[in-house]
């Protein structure tokens, strides 16, 4: 019995070590690149046909928010190659001088992209040097058709509307909630004085008590199960909720609302900049920005996408805003310290009334 | 030649102390009493007499404490009618208070948001039987309720335990010399648990105090407590000294309540919490 054991016992240290061995070996000297992402935001099957198409192998890694994005690349540990993140974020980490600018030669389908967003991307890459937009959006209203009238919503006013007491969700996060009551205001969602907003809290406050809760991942879900009438969330959880049930619609105040653009960027870690511009190359391909357009279902700025797309999705406000919708929207500027401050300031007095 | 053995032995867990304890608490001090350029500042620690932080606080302390006194409420009973019922199988008893923590006590706190919410299975069975809805999530009493959930498996084993180390024979004795039910409780029963009482306290209150994500799913992000302004100055504000100095406070606040809480037990047994 007791050798059986001792047998035993020297097996698993055996399969152990050759685990560790083979986890620890030397990889077969492919490249490998790098990659931060948001979750959930890139075809699996997508980075498969990458890695066999150019042998480089990649290190595929996910956050949840830019600020957890910005703590991890600041941390150091590990070198990234290639980064994506929204506009703001991107802008900070410009103006600290970590990001590299991109060659577009060497992304010869940088040319599916569409002009129109490019521009707009000029609020946080001026020159258009640094950033490649992925995917955007805006903020707005999603609101259950069974309870609202689709009038009622062309304005943020009606999240101060008492008929839905108890029925609101807002967005959990600083900026996405301020940009709210500044918009309806009629100031800009980047302002920075202390009395507009003052002005904001104020209306802020005053809306608190009729709040259902404050969200940012749960809206979706919370909508689709009828918790709520009212949410403001970002179009791709929208059109997420969408897909859940029916009776939900999505409208972009008139006051108007934020353009988000998430784009990537290559970061001053990245040890080689050609293989992180063959990865971008790679994804504004046709074939490859259609997978992940159908995976992540954000507006694309894939043009050779949107384009071949059937008329039901194209015309699909909640995924592509209107023109004049777009002209309406500001872009974030990231916030100097005093900005931020102040905006934490005001949102720690929200929270804690 | 044993004691170096012994010492050897004991290598991991020193290594594990101070890695993982130790340097961690230093690393808070240090962030805790500099500034973002790392000059010397108590700024981060007076912060907590800021009216935001202030609010924040006393409501943490005002919900820990309720969740407290409401755990003890429905332990102390529990304990006794468990322990009197003098069944065979004493494992198995504590078995059944043990087996809810199988579970991760996130996704349980997940599965009440799901019976609390306005169109949640509480409010479906209320509007059948037709009652009015009630809003019950997203509210203070809402994470009061969860903490309770959460930690009262913390408060029912040490008054249990300590009950159960009452031998019969002290009560027979004391019945003998003509106690009735009443004096036997409050002269034999109650002192020999108070130590287990006291070793509850600090379970319950303790996580109660320092809790974040509690607050964060049962208070639909409308409950701010400490935890929740620690959490947001590391992950959303990036003012690790701010976050840091705040945790100082709140060790101190812990420290305080367990040191209240030792020098009230006589004898040293169950409160042996630290």
């Amino acid at each position: 019995m007791i050798t059986m054991k001792k047998k035993l016992f020297f097996l698993t240290i055996l399969l152990c070590a050759a685990a560790f061995v083979s986890g620890c070996g030397s990889p077969d000297g492919k490249e490998t690149l790098t990659v931060l992402n948001y979750g959930k935001y890139f075809d699996p099957e997508a980075l498969e046909m990458f890695e066999e198409e150019t042998g480089i192998k990649v290190e595929y890694e996910e956050y949840e928010s830019p600020e957890e994005m910005y703590t991890k690349y600041k941390a150091g540990s590990i070198d990234y190659d290639l980064l994506c993140t929204s506009d703001y974020m991107i802008q900070k980490l410009i103006q600290e001088g970590e990001v590299l600018e991109m060659n577009h030669d060497n992304i010869s389908s940088y040319q599916n992209l569409d002009p129109k967003i490019i521009d707009a991307s000029a609020s946080f890459d001026p020159d258009h040097t640094y950033t490649l937009p992925f995917f955007y959006g805006t903020v707005g209203i999603l609101y259950n058709t069974d309870e609202v009238d689709a009038k009622e919503t062309d304005t943020w006013n009606v999240l101060w509307d008492s008929k839905y007491d108890g029925k609101i969700i807002m967005e959990n996060s600083v900026r996405d909630c301020f940009l709210v009551p500044l918009k309806q205001l009629g100031y800009s969602l980047n302002s920075t004085d202390k009395n507009e907003l003052e002005e904001a809290l104020q209306m802020l406050l005053e809306q608190k008590p009729m709040i259902y809760a404050y969200f940012v991942d749960e809206t979706g879900d919370e909508m689709a199960a009828g918790n709520a009438s009212l949410a403001v969330v970002y179009s791709g959880e929208a059109a997420y909720a969408q897909s859940l049930a029916d009776n939900l619609a999505y409208s972009v105040p008139k006051e108007g609302s934020n353009l988000w653009i998430d784009s990537w960027f290559i970061p001053k870690t990245c040890k080689n900049q050609e293989n992180a511009e063959k990865f971008l190359d790679f994804l504004c391909r046709e074939d490859i920005a259609k997978m992940n357009f159908d995976y992540v279902f954000y507006a694309t700025p894939n043009m050779a996408v949107y384009e071949n797309l059937d008329e039901e999705t194209k015309n699909d406000t909640t995924i592509f805003p209107d023109q004049s919708v777009i002209d309406n929207c500001e872009v974030y500027v990231s916030l100097d310290e005093e900005g931020t401050d102040l905006y934490n300031q005001l949102w720690k007095k929200l929270k804690s009334d | 030649m044993h004691k170096f053995k012994r010492q050897f032995l004991s290598g991991p867990y020193v290594i594990w102390i101070f890695g993982f304890i130790v340097l961690p608490i230093l690393m808070i001090v240090y962030y805790g009493v500099t500034d973002s350029s790392g000059a010397f500042t108590l700024g981060n620690i007076t912060a907590i007499a800021e009216p935001i932080h202030m609010k924040a606080l006393l409501m943490s302390l005002k919900l820990a404490l309720i969740c407290t006194v409401i755990c003890l409420a429905l332990s102390y009973p529990l304990a006794m009618i468990l322990n009197n019922l003098h069944l065979k199988r004493q494992s198995f008893v504590v078995f059944i208070f043990v087996l809810p923590m199988w579970m991760n006590f996130m996704l349980r706190i997940l599965a009440w948001q799901l019976l609390l919410s306005n169109n949640g299975i509480l409010n479906t069975v209320f509007e059948a039987l037709g009652f009015p809805k009630v809003s019950l999530l997203n509210t203070p009493s809402a994470v009061v309720f969860g903490m309770v959930y959460d930690f009262l498996p913390f408060m029912i084993l040490p008054i249990y335990n300590a009950m159960g180390r009452i031998g019969k024979d002290i009560v027979d004795a004391a019945r003998d010399l003509g106690c009735s039910q009443f004096q036997v409780f409050i002269k034999i029963i109650f002192p020999l648990t108070v130590s287990g009482v006291l070793s509850g306290i600090i379970m319950v209150f303790v996580p109660a105090l320092t809790s974040f994500v509690i607050s964060n799913l049962l208070g639909g992000g409308k409950v701010l407590l400490i935890g929740n302004v620690i959490e947001q100055e590391f992950m959303q504000n990036m003012n690790w000294n701010m976050g840091s100095g705040l945790s100082i406070v709140l060790m101190i606040f812990v420290i305080a309540s367990m040191a209240f809480m030792n020098s009230h037990s006589k004898d040293g047994e169950g409160t042996a919490v630290w």
